[in-house]
């Protein structure tokens, strides 16, 4: 160590890269995948979620019900709770937020699917589509701005709670904010809160911009 | 030629929504299923492409039964225009009309240029084809639900109430277009609305359907107005049937004046109550009267031949003269109708 605690650039430098577990790049890598695996996962499991809650009504009620119940569990303790079955993985992270992700997106997908006009479907019908093509060609791009408006919430607050996990030693970025706990040093935190709010403006950005690429006549109609 | 034979749907619920209804609706014709809610007009309709199927009797398509078609077939194969278009929000207009080509594995750029070509044939302007439905109006979302129902050319064409989601105006510029249409197009159309005027303008044949789904009466719309079958048909056709009996009433060798006519600044050798003053290329003015010359008076015009006693007697009620001014395809004043001749006209066609 030179002479007094190192500049917020200086440490920067000396812990980007260290080949070490723990450097910077390497939080920066855990705390992708572990927002990164929810948010995928739990659109592709809200989606024949949300797809069966539409087809049979009376599902929604119980399936809304029970991630409802699941979002408003506090997280540090199911991350402990899972401790016992999955260990100190990030798989301990992975699962609890993969069920936030779901309760927020299977709303979604079926208030898509209900925004589909009814005559819209009907001539879909009419025009000889069958139910598979329908359901794709049709119905879910009709749902499509709905999906990933609640696709938005998910990413940034996946982004963000995977910081809880540096309780239980798997928290990505959220290391960062453990350690100055036990060692009062501003630079990492400041570099942690940097980071995490960086790449959830990213990913935000990532999705407006998919947004505008899927949905080019969501724009045409606010223009008229 | 679409047949029904015996067709009867029954809800589970004991309800009966068409009621043995037997009826041709024969090829190259408009047949339109008219009735008041309740009579079962758009469950036929839809039972013809199987969104709905019948519980009991046969519909055939040129003899085949439609009940053995995988139904997604059978509707790729019949052009269906719905209330509200229905079209796609999230498809531009021209990939809206090549939906049934797309589906039918066309190539792209053939399905394209068929859309395209449709939307011309449907009196929109070819831009719009890179347009969202959005962006039209009620009245061109409909024409585009016209195009894409064309679009594979199928022979059979089911219109649901297609034109009623529109204002007046827009409506009888939709249906004139349709008349146009299937002048050139000669598709078997199944047809069906609430609006019995829109019945008798549109249809070569209607089926006058009942609440409870029984068919009270299949005709042409001409002996429907002057011999409706029972009371049923005769009070939904309205009281001013004989009025409308009129559209059918040809104006054909219709008694027509020509020395009634006088030509703009030029003297007025004859002592009549009324003269019509048209100009040097004998386009209608106006109608003077003996005791006011100095002022032109309202008229209406008709073509005879072509229009027909309604418009006639229309365009003589328009003007204070009681006579209706014949004009051809151009404008040109051919004759004029008077009174006495409307009358012989008219007599003629209660007689008839």
């Amino acid at each position: 160590m030179g002479d007094g605690p190192p500049t917020l650039w200086e440490w920067i430098a000396r812990n980007w890269d260290t080949g070490r577990v723990g450097s910077i790049r390497d939080l920066l890598g855990d705390h992708l995948v572990m927002s990164l695996v929810p948010i995928v996962a739990g659109l592709l499991l809200a989606l024949p979620l949300g797809l069966a809650s539409v087809r049979w009504r009376w599902l929604y009620q119980p399936t809304a019900g029970v991630f409802n119940v699941i979002y408003a569990l506090p997280s540090l303790p199911v991350f402990m709770l899972l401790i016992s079955v999955t260990g100190l993985s990030q798989l301990t992270v992975i699962i609890p937020l993969t069920f936030y992700a779901m309760a927020v997106l299977i709303p979604a997908v079926v208030d898509g699917l209900g925004a589909v006009p009814e005559h819209v479907r009907q001539s879909a019908v009419a025009m000889g589509f069958t139910p598979l093509r329908r359901l794709v060609q049709v119905e879910l791009p009709i749902a499509t701005p709905v999906v990933l408006a609640g696709l938005r919430v998910v990413a940034v607050s996946s982004i963000s709670l995977v910081s809880v996990g540096a309780l239980i030693g798997q928290g990505g970025l959220g290391m960062l904010f453990t350690r100055a706990y036990q060692n009062p040093f501003l630079p990492p935190v400041i570099v942690g809160i940097a980071l995490i709010v960086l790449l959830a403006l990213v990913a935000d950005g990532l999705l407006v911009l998919a947004q505008r690429l899927l949905t080019p006549w969501v724009r045409a109609r606010r223009a008229t | 030629m679409i047949t029904f034979d015996a067709v009867t749907k029954r809800y589970p619920d004991g309800t009966v929504a068409v009621d043995a209804l037997s009826l041709e609706a024969p090829t190259g014709e408009i047949t339109v299923f008219v009735g008041p809610s309740g009579c079962g007009k758009t469950t036929s309709l839809r039972m013809i492409n199987r969104m709905i199927d019948a519980t009991e009797g046969r519909i055939l398509l040129d003899g085949v039964p439609v009940q053995g078609i995988d139904p997604p077939t059978l509707r790729r194969g019949i052009g269906y225009v719905i209330q509200q278009a229905g079209l796609f929000p999230h498809r531009k207009i021209v990939d809206n009309i090549a939906t049934v080509p797309y589906l039918l594995g066309w190539d792209r750029k053939k399905a394209r240029s068929r859309a395209m070509e449709l939307l011309e044939r449907v009196g929109l302007d070819p831009a719009m084809g890179e347009r969202y439905p959005f962006q039209l109006s009620g009245g061109q979302q409909q024409r585009v639900g016209v195009a894409r129902a064309l679009a594979a050319d199928p022979p059979v064409l089911l219109m649901d109430e297609p034109f009623s989601a529109v204002d007046p105006i827009v409506r009888t510029s939709l249906q004139d277009e349709l008349i146009r249409l299937q002048a050139e197009l000669n598709k078997t159309i199944v047809f069906v609305t609430h609006d019995i005027d829109e019945a008798i303008k549109l249809g070569d044949r209607v089926a006058v359907l009942r609440v409870g789904g029984r068919l009270a009466q299949l005709a042409d719309p001409k002996t429907l107005l002057s011999e409706p079958a029972d009371d049923f048909v005769r009070e939904f056709l309205g009281r001013d049937r004989g009025i409308r009996r009129l559209r059918f009433v040809s104006t054909e060798g219709m008694r027509l004046r020509t020395d009634l006519t006088v030509t703009e600044g030029s003297d007025d050798p004859a002592d009549e109550p009324w003269r019509l003053v048209v100009t040097a290329d004998d386009r209608p003015l106006g109608w003077v009267s003996r005791d006011r010359p100095g002022t032109l008076e309202p008229y209406g015009t008709f073509r005879p031949g072509h229009d027909s006693m309604r418009s006639a007697l229309d365009a003589a009620l328009l003007s204070p003269s009681g006579c209706a001014v014949a004009v051809d395809g151009e404008g040109r004043v051919v004759g004029v109708a008077t009174r006495e001749a409307l009358d012989e006209a008219l007599t003629e066609a209660a007689d008839g």
